[in-house]
């Protein structure tokens, strides 16, 4: 670990100044993922600015029914809060998908939104990586890939975003909340984290020194949501794929139809992917395991699996059914093979 | 540059002057020489260092020493004075809920923090009604102990004694 | 056969007698014992795995704060004995695996030094390495170490005419013990004497290996372990930290140097089992009687030490049939030293025979309980001896009676639960019942009772209060006056805790003593009486295949379109003899079938062949089981004693629990969903379509 200097921020403008001022300066937040890096040498800041102090813990009722959630807002508190339980069953499950009860309590809203890839090369100083060090390759390519990206990867990087708390989000349609040098905006999470493209060293489209203060829930949307999260172990690992899904169904007709679906998907890309070619089959079809295949398949259409992940196309095609599945209470579809040797 | 850092932990209040570097758990184990807190992975990936942090549970490695300034710590030693032992160390003794003892202390201050938390209704994943008061099922216990590594294998006897502790404190 | 030791407190339940102190956190274990002014020690490792760290310059970490001292080949202290590829470190450039010790860094705080070590400067001259274990490897050979192939009868002619037959191949994955205690050594070097306080699973071993090595008379060393966090076999041995460490001390002589290896360094320095490769052939009658048996088993090595994993140890003692071929070769590569993880040859040994036992069941159309019951053989196979007492069929039939076996439907995929796939599964467990030579115990008469001294290990084991209860019954005195004292060369010598030896060996250490001291001190001793005695090998391994046994029974789920498996119950049943403690043996039981479970659905080193070292080198990324992955597992024992074991009547149980576990498992996932699982471990994929 690089010796580096300690701050503590006592207020938002003052941060940002700080690091506007310090290209060599960071944010400590929860610290769950930051202190990691330090310690592994991903992370070699001059100048630490703890903002553990801010007065960014509270969570707000918005004019429309909608929630202003603080950044520093521990994950474990929100997804306790009595109204994030009743409106947004989706986020709280997706908050209480994550790490550990322990780790939980420390990692904030905001913080949980920025941290970064678990990929094994990423955090292994010995080895290339394209997001560590620009232009120095990247390892997972021909390596181990069993948590890396099925969608929207690039030669660069096949990285995946490991956060459950951000798939929620994209499919919330929420917005962060950002101050910067210029002052403040306003960003969908959906579209917050990037593609990896040329530039996978940049996670986010945030500036250095912008710092987000809130999270902006618009108002629940009608219908049954929930969050499903596969994972190779049955608690404190990483999303191999995870579905958080919204689907509103009409039942005043003769056959039932979906009147909307929103879809996003984790463990398989770069970003939280929200799953728009899903939910344009589902839109209007009724709700039964052939469409709920056909949307998976919609959405699947592009995936670009490596060696090593291939398991995931059919794992989040069933993924995505059996969660279709439940939230419309129809028959849960079946995808395994028997041995072809038996 | 040394920062200063006061603590109060198991009760004891100390100063002392640390490199920003310093984690908690560091701080504890060798600059107060506070060793029920172990070290087992030093990245937030075992629960062996979990202690309470003003009555939550953390797990001290990934924590700077110095975002806690100010702040009670408690470890499993100071959950029962000198000589005497609280109801987890009781249940935990008691179901033999441990073989090599590395990871205990903080399984017992994890159980002690997740105890409160479910007190207070907080939810888990497999919760089934988010909204509904929380009942303590094995199920339960096992997801919300989940942060804290045991290689002995000695699970089913921690749940069993998370279990008889939650018991004997209704 | 001699006489079994009357009992008053063996066979009872009792609370760990250093439990208290453990539930708190007092009890020291090697990082935290209080001592003055101590340095800490980070080291540096090889990032290539195979050619010569041509350059090493020391300068700017030298001059880095708090820095005391670097150490590198070309400054390290002498040693006596480079023979041990592994241990003899810091003698030259060159460099076997990735990971290898090439330095380290002493400094005044455990930030400096791990600061400074990423300012040292290794130009490296890289040449080509290979790490993949393939079954046709050109290095393939006969381990020098290993219990040598078995050829009986003619196995091809049998194999050939076998009315039903099986040829299959299987295999086990890298394997980390992982305890969750890093492997720690704090040395100091005064001059003339060597302290280490040190994790390890034998003091006394671990002593007479350091000696020779660093040339010190083992007199001048002292090893100090009370408590060890686990350690699974990796702590059996010592490993090249513990080397490290001691260097270090010797070159900044006079102030403790700590050094706790971290959890990513452990993938590489500490051992871990080995991949195996495993070919079974089964030949059988119509009625499911072997008749022709082959196991060709491969296992990775390192061209640093030869480390053979005999996946084929258990294969030839486990099942009749007179046409038998077993062979096993290493591969010796370019990776880090494999070592003892827990029950070593059987475990991985006990995947592919056992889950080849359940596919013959199938091809014979039988119960797999009812095909192991017909291939009992009456004498040892392997030694031609016959067995103490074996029991197999007995734990598979108490076994399926507990478990619910006959609810178990023979055809695969016939069950669902809440949109589940739901199976069963039953393999049999193995473990040679060891006993060492060469412990010893020393008695002393105290104002209340008995003080009773051997350097034996605790590493969760229940050695504390296991080994007490076997002291108050020798000495026929109620436990709270036997005064254990282990885990320090101040003592006397005391065998390893490893091979499911450790509480047995030290218990007839504890009998010799007692009979020495009641011979020379008679019934009603003056306080300060001391007498020892020293443990002999067991005379009935000469006679009688000494082995316990057990069976597992497994209940697994299986989504069927997400491919997520979970386990749902494990019921094992064992024969071991006598249980000393019935508490802390259930808990070893429980826990090597917990680690079974992590064999079977979680734990694989994921060797990259590109660089040559593990990858997913930490706990977040290499998968040991967590509460939630452990439902429901229950262990029982045959009520019995081992009339051959000596007079405590036990046999050890530190490993048999994990033996056949992962086997069972894969059985129940096949009975689960008709896909047969032969390579472990069984993730999600399988169970989807590709």
């Amino acid at each position: 670990m690089r010796p580096f200097d300690y701050e503590r921020a006592t207020d938002t403008a003052g941060a940002v100044a700080t690091l506007t001022e310090r290209p060599d300066a960071v944010f400590l937040a929860g610290g769950t993922n930051l202190v990691d890096h330090l310690k592994l040498g991903v992370a070699e800041p001059r100048l630490v600015v703890d903002i553990n102090r801010l007065d960014l813990t509270e969570i707000d009722e918005l004019d429309d029914e909608g929630l202003r959630i603080g950044a520093m807002v521990r994950n474990s508190d929100a997804a306790a809060d009595p109204r994030i339980r009743r409106r947004y069953p989706m986020l709280s499950r997706a908050l209480l998908s994550g790490a550990s009860g322990q780790l939980r309590n420390a990692a904030t809203m905001g913080g949980n939104l920025l941290q970064r890839t678990r990929c094994v090369y990423f955090q292994d100083t010995s080895t290339p990586c394209n997001k560590r060090e620009p232009d120095s390759g990247c390892s997972a390519i021909g390596g181990y890939t069993r948590y890396h990206a099925i969608l929207g990867a690039s030669p660069e990087c096949v990285a995946t975003h490991p956060s459950d708390m951000a798939v929620a989000l994209a499919a919330l349609d929420a917005t962060v909340v950002v101050l910067g040098a210029a002052g403040e905006r306003r960003i969908p999470v959906a579209e917050l984290h990037r593609l990896p493209g040329d530039h996978p060293e940049q996670d986010t489209v945030l500036d250095h020194g912008d710092l987000i203060t809130a999270l902006e829930l618009p108002p629940p949307r009608p219908g049954r949501s929930t969050y499903r999260k596969i994972r190779d172990r049955a608690s404190y690992a990483f999303a191999l794929v995870s579905v958080a899904a919204t689907v509103d169904v009409d039942t005043s007709g003769p056959t039932p139809v979906i009147r909307e679906a929103a879809i996003a998907l984790g463990g398989i890309a770069h970003k939280p992917w929200r799953a728009r070619a899903a939910e344009a089959v589902l839109r209007g079809a009724e709700p039964n395991e052939e469409t709920f295949l056909a949307a998976a398949d919609a959405e699947l259409e592009a995936a670009e699996p490596l060696e090593g992940n291939r398991f995931k196309v059919p794992m989040t095609r069933g993924a995505i059914a059996t969660v279709l599945s439940e939230l419309t209470g129809t028959d849960e579809p079946e995808t395994t093979t028997e041995d072809t040797h038996e | 540059m040394a920062h200063s850092l006061h603590l109060t932990v198991d009760g004891q209040e100390h100063k002392l002057a640390v490199d920003p570097r310093t984690t908690l758990l560091d701080a504890l184990r060798d600059r107060l020489g506070v060793m029920s807190a172990k070290k087992g992975c030093d990245h937030g990936q075992c629960g062996a260092c979990t202690v309470l942090v003003d009555g939550r549970r953390l797990n001290s490695c990934l924590a700077l020493a110095l975002t806690h300034d100010g702040s009670e710590v408690t470890t499993s030693d100071g959950l029962a004075p000198a000589g005497e032992l609280s109801t987890l160390h009781r249940t935990f003794l008691a179901q033999d809920a441990f073989q090599c003892g590395y990871c205990t202390p903080g399984q017992v201050c994890s159980a002690a923090g997740m105890l409160q938390e479910a007190a207070e209704d907080a939810p888990s994943v497999v919760t089934e009604d988010l909204e509904g008061p929380i009942e303590l099922s094995d199920a339960e216990i096992r997801e919300r102990m989940s942060g804290n590594l045991c290689r002995c294998g000695a699970y089913v006897n921690i749940v069993a004694a998370v279990s008889q502790a939650a018991e004997e404190s209704r | 056969m001699s006489d079994l030791l009357p009992t008053t407190s063996i066979g009872t339940h009792q609370v760990r007698l250093d439990g208290p102190d453990k539930v708190r956190g007092r009890a020291p274990y090697a990082y935290e014992h209080p001592l003055d002014d101590p340095l800490y020690l980070y080291p540096l490792q090889a990032e290539i795995a195979r050619g010569r760290a041509a350059h090493i310059d020391t300068s700017a970490a030298e001059a880095a704060d708090g820095v005391v001292h670097v150490l590198t080949h070309t400054n390290a202290p002498d040693l006596e004995d480079t023979e041990d590829g592994e241990l003899a470190i810091l003698r030259s450039a060159e460099i076997g695996f990735r990971g290898q010790y090439l330095g380290a860094v002493i400094a005044t705080t455990p930030e400096q030094a791990r600061y400074a070590a990423g300012l040292v400067d290794i130009g490296y001259e890289q040449e080509e390495h290979d790490v993949e274990l393939r079954e046709d490897h050109p290095a393939s050979r006969e381990p020098e170490s290993g219990s040598g192939d078995v050829f009986a009868g003619d196995f091809d002619a049998a194999f050939a005419e076998a009315a039903v037959s099986i040829d299959e191949r299987y295999s086990t994955p890298m394997e980390h013990n992982n305890p969750m205690e890093p492997h720690t050594t704090v040395a100091r070097w005064d001059g003339s004497e060597l302290t280490l306080w040190t994790s390890t699973q034998g003091a006394h071993p671990a002593r007479s290996t350091l000696a020779p090595i660093l040339g010190l008379d083992p007199d001048r060393i002292r090893i100090i372990s009370p408590h060890v966090g686990g350690g699974f076999g990796s702590k059996g041995v010592p490993h090249a930290d513990m080397m490290l460490a001691a260097l270090a001390a010797i070159a900044a002589p006079g102030r403790p140097v700590k050094y706790a290896v971290s959890r990513q360094q452990m993938f590489s320095i500490t051992g871990y089992r080995a991949p195996t490769l495993q070919h079974i052939r089964l030949g059988a009658r119509a009625d499911g009687t072997l008749t022709a048996f082959a196991y060709d088993a491969v296992s990775l090595s390192s061209q640093t030490k030869e480390f053979p994993e005999e996946a084929t140890k258990p294969g030839r003692m486990m099942y009749a049939g007179d046409n038998r071929r077993l062979t096993q070769r290493v591969v010796p590569l370019d990776v880090p030293v494999p070592s003892w993880m827990r029950a070593p040859g059987e475990a991985p040994g006990m995947v592919g025979l056992e889950i080849a036992m359940d596919e013959l069941a199938v091809a014979a159309g039988l119960d797999p309980i009812e095909l192991r019951v017909r291939n009992e053989p009456e004498t040892d196979p392997d030694t031609g001896l016959p067995f103490n007492r074996r029991r197999l069929v007995d734990c598979l039939r108490e076994g399926a009676k507990r478990f619910g076996w006959e609810e178990r439907n023979p055809q695969p995929r016939t069950r669902r639960e809440n949109g589940w796939l739901i199976g069963m599964g039953v393999a049999a467990s193995t473990y040679p019942a060891g006993r060492q030579p060469g412990s010893v115990a020393r008695i002393r008469r105290m104002p209340a009772g008995y003080e009773v001294a051997i350097g034996a290990a605790d590493l969760g084991t229940g050695t504390w209060t296991a080994l007490s209860q076997v002291a108050a019954d020798a000495l026929d005195v109620p436990i709270g006056q036997v005064e254990l004292r282990i885990g320090d060369t101040a003592l006397p010598n005391a065998t390893v805790a490893g091979g499911s030896t450790g509480l047995v060996s030290w218990s007839a250490a504890v009998f010799a003593a007692t009979e020495a001291f009641r011979a020379e001190h008679g019934t009603d001793p003056a306080v300060g009486a001391e007498a020892q005695g020293e443990a002999e090998a067991n005379p009935a391994a000469e006679k009688f295949a000494l082995h316990s046994f057990g069976a597992h029974f497994a209940e697994v789920r299986i989504h069927p379109a997400t491919g997520e498996i979970r386990l749902g119950r494990m019921f094992g049943m064992f024969s071991a003899g006598r249980i000393v403690n019935p508490s802390t043996a259930r808990s070893q039981f429980i826990g090597g079938m917990t680690m079974g479970v992590g064999m079977a659905l979680h734990e694989k080193g994921e060797l990259d062949p590109r660089f040559g070292h593990v990858v997913n080198h930490d706990l977040a990324e290499y998968h040991v089981p967590v509460n939630a992955d452990i439902a429901r597992i229950e262990a029982e024992w045959l009520d019995e004693e081992d009339p051959h074991a000596g007079p405590l009547g036990a046999r050890g149980i530190g490993e048999i629990g994990i033996v056949g576990a992962a086997a069972a498992i894969a059985n129940a996932a096949f009975n689960a969903t008709g896909v047969r699982i032969r390579d472990l471990p069984i993730f999600g994929d399988a169970f989807l379509p590709t």
